[in-house]
């Protein structure tokens, strides 16, 4: 082994890897929300007695969840701009993101959904709530609690998802590399260095939902 | 004593025994699988009225209850509460729940609210309370079923008996004509029974009209107005207490006692 380690490469361009560094946060983070608000609307179709939504919600599921991310990608990038629909390359992987991390979300939160106790919804309408007001006040929240778990594990599979999008030439960490890599040839150094960025994002992501759960879930450790 | 009680008292001692406030007609339920559950049941409560409602298990008496709020939709007859009819399909069945508590057997607290947030929940979404007006009220319910200590608590850190008295001031913070009690006690351990029906007992002396099904012996002989008794989804005796646990003149109501009484 004769390959001289050469970091120097990482500090010239530290410039290019912070942006890259800090479009994969942005896009994570957006498509993390607006997904997480399209999984719950999901799971709420998928739990109601309106056979229309479910079918709606279950096909959106059985969809996205059983094609490759990447053909999601390409067809809202390259085959919605037919229909009129052009995104740039960010809101693209955005909204991609988002639509596929909404479904895996929709199947994770209606578990939690369905693992709430029917006494639970029935103390609600009792007080004179809506079912809507039901499901938003007394259901969700213990729903959440409970798949908290399995929810934050999607989470970090959808940041390292993120990677993907360089494809579409959005200038994230990945596509950051590539062209640090294309003009350098380090590609040990860089991509060690990418490798090292990604799991520092998501050890801050784990940081993050570790004190969204003490602040909200507190109430979860006095179950029984 | 709490701003709560002369509220009720003003309500209905004036009118006990005399204005209907309940009126339940021939009832009918079938569920979905065709078992035929309620069978032409009526019954009428006056107002500030404590009835107790027995029976073997498996008779309809939760289903009938629970008709009354609209958990349960029915097929025929009539429910009316307070003069609102209850729709069969229980189309706008939300405004005349407000009106109508009830305590569950499970208690069915949420457990992600704290025991002050329980009760403050449906004042404030549903009564349009600014949440101090509402903690206010939260907070004097809770002192008069004895736990006002425990209001930033959540429900998983009490006991059976803390939890189902909650339950009673949650539903009371609604301001209910009518309460409506499932088997209050049947999931306590034998110990806590008794402060959830001292605190119904109360509740019975503030005007409070109730429609409890307990098997609690004691508290239907000394707190009750009248008991009935519905077996196979039919309503077989309407009477006094002493005449129910005292001179019982149906075959089956005297088998269900010796049952109950041992
Ligand atoms: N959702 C349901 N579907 C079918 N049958 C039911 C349902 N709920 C209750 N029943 C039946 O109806 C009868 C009356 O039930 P219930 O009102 O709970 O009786 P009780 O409260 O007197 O024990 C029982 O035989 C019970 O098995
Ligand atoms: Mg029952």
């Amino acid at each position: 082994m004769n390959y001289a380690f050469d970091f120097g490469v990482i500090w010239d361009n530290a410039g290019v890897l912070l942006a890259g560094a800090w479009l994969t946060f942005k896009i994570s983070l957006l498509a993390i929300t607006f997904g997480l608000i399209i999984g719950i609307i999901g799971a709420a179709f998928r739990t109601s007695e309106n056979r229309i939504l479910d079918g709606i919600a279950l096909a959106y599921v059985e969809i996205i969840r059983n094609t490759p991310y990447l053909i999601q990608l390409f067809f809202i990038f390259f085959g919605l701009p037919n229909l009129g629909l052009k995104l740039s390359a960010e809101q693209a992987a955005i909204f991609s993101l988002a639509v596929n991390f909404g479904a895996y979300s929709t199947e994770i939160v209606r578990a939690g959904v369905q693992s709430i106790a029917k006494g639970q919804i029935e103390a609600g309408l009792a007080i004179g709530f809506k079912k809507l007001a039901v499901f938003r006040y007394i259901v969700l929240p213990p729903a959440l609690a409970n798949v908290y778990p399995a929810l934050i594990g999607q989470v970090i599979l959808a940041v390292l998802f993120t990677s993907v999008v360089s494809q579409i030439a959005a200038e994230d960490l990945t596509f950051a590399g590539d062209y640090l890599n294309a003009r350098t040839f380090r590609s040990f150094e860089i991509y060690f260095t990418i490798a090292l960025i990604y799991l520092a994002i998501v050890w801050l992501i784990k940081l993050l939902s570790f004190l969204v759960e003490r602040r909200f879930f507190e109430f979860a450790k006095y179950r029984r | 004593m709490s701003s709560f009680e002369p509220q009720i008292n003003a309500a209905s001692t004036a009118t006990l025994g005399t204005e209907p406030i309940i009126v339940a007609k021939d009832v009918e339920k079938w569920y979905g699988n065709g078992f035929h559950v309620l069978k032409g049941v009526s019954l009428t409560v006056n107002k500030g009225e404590v009835v107790v409602l027995m029976g073997p298990s498996g008779s309809g008496k939760s289903t009938f209850i629970r008709t009354f709020n609209g958990l349960e939709p029915y097929q025929g007859g009539s429910i009316e509460i307070d003069g609102i009819a209850i729709a069969h399909d229980n189309k706008g069945i939300e405004l005349v729940r407000r009106e109508v508590g009830m305590v569950f057997q499970q208690f069915n607290l949420f457990p992600h609210l704290s025991v002050l947030k329980n009760i403050t929940l449906g004042p404030i979404h549903l009564r349009g309370m600014s949440p101090s007006d509402a903690e206010e009220l939260g907070m004097s319910l809770l002192d008069r079923v004895g736990i006002s200590h425990q209001a930033s608590k959540y429900p998983g850190q009490l006991s059976g008996g803390q939890q189902q008295r909650v339950a009673i001031a949650r539903a009371l913070a609604m301001r209910p004509k009518v309460m409506l009690f499932d088997e209050p006690t049947s999931a306590l351990d034998p110990e806590m029974v008794r402060e959830v029906l001292d605190v119904m007992r109360k509740l019975a002396e503030s005007g409070m009209t109730m429609v409890c099904v307990t098997h609690e012996v004691g508290f239907a002989r000394e707190v009750a107005d009248r008991v009935i008794f519905l077996a196979e989804g039919h309503l077989l005796t309407d009477t006094t207490p002493d005449e129910f646990f005292n001179h019982p003149k149906d075959e089956r109501v005297k088998k269900f006692l010796s049952q109950i009484l041992h």
